[in-house]
């Protein structure tokens, strides 16, 4: 009787389990928890190979949040999609889908502090 | 005046010797150092035993580090991508000096004599050059004419006989040389119209030819440091001519200069090829398909083999080259992000840094098993000390 007597309290708990438990579901029709942060690795060491681990750039343009601040997401988009023909900024199409392209722009502008 | 010791005291000194000899003297040819490129730190390695000794932290931004090492083998140059240049006393395993000379840097070289060592800079660009036991500032030549505002980032600096240094301008498309051997102000000699986009350069083991690779165009430059009055001539134009190039995920290096018998290879750029080219004529020989974009192609010390490493997505491969039927013999998975290799000096192992899995990998070069490993925190490059006593490493 007494579980009963606690059964609101044990019913928010279960509805708050189950939206957690839910969340990383619906998070998954997009991107997985994994792949953010492979995106997130990917984005700090392989971009950074040209761009730099801070971002400050080198043989390809400071990330910094400041530096593509001008920039809007469809340019950035297109960017990583398509390259820049003449330089050495690839095509990374043939890598990574469109959705986890939006989520790298988010990660570049979200800054280098953000760990994903 | 004779003085006698009892044999149980002269065996005290010996023990208490052969402890000192033990703990504070050591040689530091069989030493080397590998960048942690995230955490701006390096490892002190022994290659003998194949094992760290220890971590010296504090040394910035170390994406795309190298180093170079003085001519007693006893002090790494690191050059960082933050511009510093930090000098680090391996035996002691202490930084001894360091100074920010840039703004965003890419390589360095050490002279001839020892005497300089000079940094390529992305940002502002040009080349500084510093004195390598205090690293005081001896010359600064920006990349760029009278009038102009922005500097050229220059690329593939090496060391050159006749205390040169060779580096490419990226953005210019040239090569210049630093002459020191008449003091601390440099001859500054300029090639123009070199090839579009110099990505990097190299140095032949003899020093006497340096190379362009070229990324806005098929083909290398070649400068011959005997006969410059002869200028700079293009070599295996248009390697590509008629195929769509491949996309280039990480630019290959040249400093893992690759030479047997009368054979050079070349990373191509946008092909999945090892270009092979007659030493003497400079013409191509022949092409090697391989796994993905070669980013290093390195000569095993005894001219048999030629290991190379790829680009993403093929980053977790290597893959052997037999130079007298050129073929790949072996291919090998060490893990995802494979970026560099370094031979021991005379080549009986293999040394990869296996970026992704924390690792270092240490091969035998004649068996290709995998001998053992250590821990290191996101390794990239690995420098052994035995570049001290070669040209253009």
């Amino acid at each position: 009787m007494k579980i009963f007597c606690l059964s609101s309290r044990t019913w928010l708990c279960v509805a708050i389990l189950s939206l957690a438990l839910f969340a990383p579901v619906s998070a998954k029709a997009e991107l997985s928890d994994e792949r953010k942060s492979e995106l997130a690795y990917f984005l700090e060491q392989d971009c950074g190979s040209c761009h730099g681990l801070t971002r400050q750039g080198g043989l390809g343009s400071p990330l910094t949040p400041e530096t593509v601040a001008e920039t809007d997401d469809e340019t950035l988009f297109d960017v990583i999609m398509n390259g820049i023909p003449g330089t050495p900024m690839p095509s990374w199409k043939p890598l990574f889908s469109q959705d986890e392209v939006h989520y790298l722009i988010k990660l570049i502008r979200k800054g280098k502090d953000y760990d994903g | 005046m004779m003085v006698k010791f009892r044999p149980y005291v002269l065996t005290l000194f010996a023990l208490l010797l052969s402890g000192c000899v033990h703990e504070g003297l050591r040689g530091t040819g069989d030493m080397g150092l590998v960048i942690e490129r995230t955490d701006g730190s390096i490892l002190i390695v022994d290659h003998s035993v194949g094992k760290s000794l220890g971590r010296i932290e504090g040394l910035g931004d170390l994406s795309h580090a190298s180093a170079v090492y003085s001519r007693d083998e006893r002090y790494a140059y690191i050059f960082g991508r933050d511009g510093g240049l930090t000098k680090v006393d391996i035996l002691t395993r202490k930084i001894v000096g360091r100074v920010i000379q840039g703004g965003n840097s890419i390589g360095g070289a050490i002279s001839q004599d020892g005497s300089l060592v000079a940094v390529s800079n992305y940002k502002p660009g040009g080349v500084k050059v510093f004195d390598s036991k205090t690293l005081d500032l001896v010359a600064d030549v920006p990349a760029k004419e009278a009038g102009e505002t922005k500097g050229s980032k220059t690329v593939g600096l090496v060391d050159a006989p006749g205390n040169k240094f060779v580096y490419g301008l990226y953005d210019a498309g040239e090569i210049w040389s630093l002459d020191f051997s008449k003091g601390r102000t440099p001859k500054i000699t300029k090639y123009r119209d070199t090839g579009t986009q110099p990505y990097d350069g190299l140095i032949t083991p003899e020093g006497r030819y340096y190379i362009s690779g070229l990324f806005g165009e098929d083909g290398l430059s070649l400068l011959d440091l005997w006969h410059t009055d002869k200028g700079v001539k293009r070599i295996l134009g248009g390697y590509g001519k008629g195929e769509k190039a491949l996309p280039v995920y990480k630019m290959p290096h040249l400093e893992g200069w690759a030479v047997a018998d009368d054979l050079a290879f070349l990373p191509a750029i946008g092909r999945h090829e090892l270009l092979v080219v007659n030493r003497r004529t400079w013409e191509e020989v022949g092409r090697v398909p391989i796994h993905g974009q070669p980013v290093f192609a390195m000569g095993q010390p005894d001219g048999r083999y030629i290991w190379v490493n790829f680009a993403l997505p093929h980053n977790d491969t290597i893959q052997v080259i037999d130079v007298e039927t050129l073929k790949v013999i072996k291919t090998l998975k060490p893990g995802k992000g494979v970026l560099h290799m370094e031979f021991t000096p005379r080549g009986d192992k293999v040394w990869m840094s296996v970026r992704d899995a924390n690792r270092v990998d240490i091969y035998d070069t004649s068996t290709f098993e995998r001998l053992g490993h250590f821990e290191a925190k996101r390794p990239s490059g690995i420098f052994f000390t035995n570049r001290a006593h070669k040209i253009g490493l």
